[in-house]
């Protein structure tokens, strides 16, 4: 065989992987918050909204599901603008990613906001609590806690598929991984190094949400 | 200039989609494959063995899609083999799929109850018959929602192998664009088109995983 391995280029490129991959956590921790956010707001008025409104979250849910995330991400990038919406790639991304994060985080709020009894909001509706505080401080806490786990893997899946969004030049961990391969003409050896970055980050991220989930919502979270 | 009508759009998006279809039948089979051989070593009884393909596993849920296929379509050229687009997206899919077919198919096995392997061995039948007339038809009957869910999944995912040069349905969606410049037009017919092909699986899933429910 006339090839053999070299990393010799790796010293260099320490700078670009360690940019990529913060932009890489940057786009994922955006994507977590509102993405929970905007799911939570969905489970609730996919189960006591207006009819219309919960025919139109369930379309949304079923066809964020059965689409490429890559299909959405162009349709976001390149139709918005014929609209006169001109978006950074950036944000274009973090807007594709909490779209395609809720639809299947709406899912699972909701399953955990139907394993809460009911006796729960009805206790505390006789204490004299408000039907918002009794969602937020009685339903959504207990709720958020069955489906955790759910919730730590759709959050790995979704970092994972980050990944794309170098397609749009978004300049995150894959995009300096083709940009270090064009340049050290080293393609397999490059994306070697940035694989194992994001095994890396995978398990760290799984790590962290658990450590945190632990601490924020109590024991038993697993 | 070529003008591209609204039916010179669909109809060269469904030649296309034929290719998306054939590689995801493509790499389930060969995941199924694969993926039966993984499950071998997962539940094996030598502690090593098991270690292996849990590793294997993790690999492959713990990285990108894309990297694996970018790896594949960079690192079989080393070892001397000629290598095309469809060479690397089937393969690349086939290994992705193995890893996630063997876990889904692991957690039936590991449902059974205990009792289920003792009443093969009281029979008389050895490891591998116990595995053949048991155990595996009745891990593949409790894990078939979850099964037909990762399908839908892996079809979504052939979508990644327009990166790596295949011609499916999005690279050929991102040629046309470029000559119409009707991105919603052309992305919204190429959204459609999969939802065709997922939808009708994933409510397959969901009256599967009701039944296993209800019983």
């Amino acid at each position: 065989m006339g090839y053999s391995l070299d990393f010799g280029w790796l010293a260099g490129a320490l700078g670009a992987i360690t940019r990529g991959a913060a932009t890489t956590i940057l786009l994922i921790a955006v994507t977590t918050l509102a993405g929970t956010f905007l799911s939570i707001l969905g489970a609730a008025g996919k189960r006591n909204g207006p009819k219309p409104l919960q025919l139109a979250i369930g379309i949304y849910v079923e066809v964020m599901r059965n689409t490429p995330f890559l299909v959405q991400l162009f349709f976001i990038f390149f139709g918005l603008p014929s609209l006169g919406v001109r978006l950074d790639p950036i944000l274009a991304a973090m807007l594709a990613m909490t779209l395609n994060m809720a639809a299947y985080t709406i899912e699972i709020v909701g399953a955990g906001l139907d394993a809460v009894p009911r006796g729960q909001s009805e206790a505390a509706l006789a204490l004299g609590l408000r039907p918002r505080q009794v969602f937020v401080k009685i339903v959504l806490p207990q709720a958020l806690k069955v489906i955790y786990p759910a919730l730590t893997s759709q959050i790995v899946i979704m970092m994972l598929e980050s990944a794309v969004v170098s397609q749009i030049a978004v300049r995150e961990l894959t995009y300096e991984a083709d940009m270090l391969q064009a340049r050290t003409f080293r393609a397999f050896e490059t994306y070697f190094v940035v694989t194992m970055v994001y095994l890396g980050l995978s398990m760290g991220l799984r790590r962290l949400l658990v450590g945190g989930g632990r601490r924020v919502l109590g024991a038993g979270v697993s | 200039m070529i003008e591209f009508t609204f039916w010179d759009i669909v109809r060269n998006l469904l030649l296309a989609a034929r290719w998306t279809v054939l590689l995801s039948l493509a790499a389930f089979i060969g995941g199924a494959l694969v993926g039966l051989a993984v499950l071998f070593f997962r539940i094996a009884k030598n502690k090593w063995v098991k270690r292996i393909a849990s590793g294997y596993i993790a690999l492959f849920q713990g990285t990108p899609l894309l990297m694996q296929l970018f790896l594949m379509f960079f690192g079989l050229p080393m070892l001397g083999l000629r290598i095309e687009p469809w060479t690397a997206a089937a393969l690349g899919l086939t290994f992705f799929a193995s890893a996630y077919l063997a876990e889904i198919w692991r957690s039936g096995v590991d449902a059974l109850p205990r009792g289920q392997w003792d009443a093969g061995a009281s029979l008389g039948l050895h490891y591998l018959q116990e595995l053949r007339l048991i155990i595996l038809p009745q891990a593949f009957a409790i894990t078939r929602a979850p099964t037909v869910g990762f399908l839908v999944q892996l079809i979504k995912s052939t979508a990644l192998t327009s990166i790596i040069g295949f011609e499916e349905l999005v690279r050929t969606s991102n040629a046309i664009n470029n000559a119409t410049f009707e991105p919603f037009k052309v992305y919204g017919l190429v959204a459609l088109i999969f939802f065709v092909m997922c939808f009708p699986l994933t409510q397959y899933a969901r009256r599967l995983e009701r039944r296993a429910g209800a019983r």
